[in-house]
């Protein structure tokens, strides 16, 4: 399918306060697209928990955006420290954030279960030492 | 009902959004846990919080929250209410907790937000 737009975002281990700007930026780029704001509000949900966990939890990565006549795809890839148990990580209540995340209101361990519940596909892989890469993608229609 | 409906009922002063009073609101959320606002919130919605920082405005801005009230008379930095008011959240601040807030606008006919079901999830 021929990619419409293609654009990524450098997201910085630990920058609290900057958090979030990548998922604005991709929130008024798709909103300009013309975007239904059903589905503009499932990528938004999905891309800002995915950048706070890059935030939060990662040594730094990069987030994708993909849109194509289809769908909205968003790309998350990081070099850290990767997760061990994936199926406990997917579990709602389970956290490993720190205090600092807990202080502004996030690491309630609903993120990853609330990407998954937004996008229409879900894909997460993982390997300890390597890095972790989400898949989501949202389906225009 | 309205967000100057909304204001009335709180005994809210409005920080940002003045001109924006009579956007209609139809559901309502307390909670200082945005990770809870993430997985719980449509549109229209008010958002009563205790938490003051600039991701309180930006969750609401991916949810398309119209409105937030910071309960017990907090009151955010100018940051942070440049920030709603250039994305079109109207920001109040009300005397009242939290809890007391929610309660107000409950009897007064707003309805809180249902948790979403999925399939599989």
């Amino acid at each position: 399918m021929a990619v419409l737009l293609e654009k990524s975002f450098p997201v910085e281990a630990g920058a609290y306060t900057t958090a979030g700007e990548a998922s604005t930026t991709i929130k008024r780029t798709l909103k300009q697209l013309g975007i239904s704001a059903e589905v503009l509000r499932h990528v938004s949900v999905a891309c800002y928990e995915v950048e706070l966990n890059l935030v939060i939890h990662s040594l730094g990565g990069t987030l994708t955006l993909l849109v194509d006549p289809e769908k909205v795809t968003l790309i998350s890839r990081d070099v850290g420290p990767g997760i061990p148990d994936i199926d406990k990580a997917m579990t709602e209540g389970f956290s490993t954030a720190n205090e600092e995340a807990r202080t502004l209101g996030f690491g309630a361990g609903m993120g990853l279960p609330n990407m998954k519940r937004n996008a229409t596909e879900f894909d997460i892989q993982s390997e300890v030492g390597v890095g972790t890469t989400i898949t989501m993608s949202f389906a225009l229609q | 009902m309205t967000i100057r409906e909304v204001a009335q009922i709180l005994d809210g002063t409005v920080l940002v959004g003045a001109d924006r009073l009579d956007t209609p609101v139809d559901t309502a959320c307390g909670s200082d846990l945005m990770s809870d606002v993430l997985a719980f919130v449509k549109d229209k919605t008010v958002l009563i919080t205790g938490l003051i920082n600039p991701h309180v405005v930006r969750t609401s801005e991916m949810l398309d929250i119209t409105c937030i009230v910071f309960s017990r008379g907090k009151k955010p930095s100018e940051e942070i209410l440049e920030m709603a008011d250039e994305i079109g959240i109207t920001v109040l601040s009300s005397p009242l907790t939290t809890y007391t807030a929610c309660g107000e606008l409950y009897v007064h006919g707003l309805p809180g937000t249902k948790p979403k079901k999925k399939e599989g999830t």
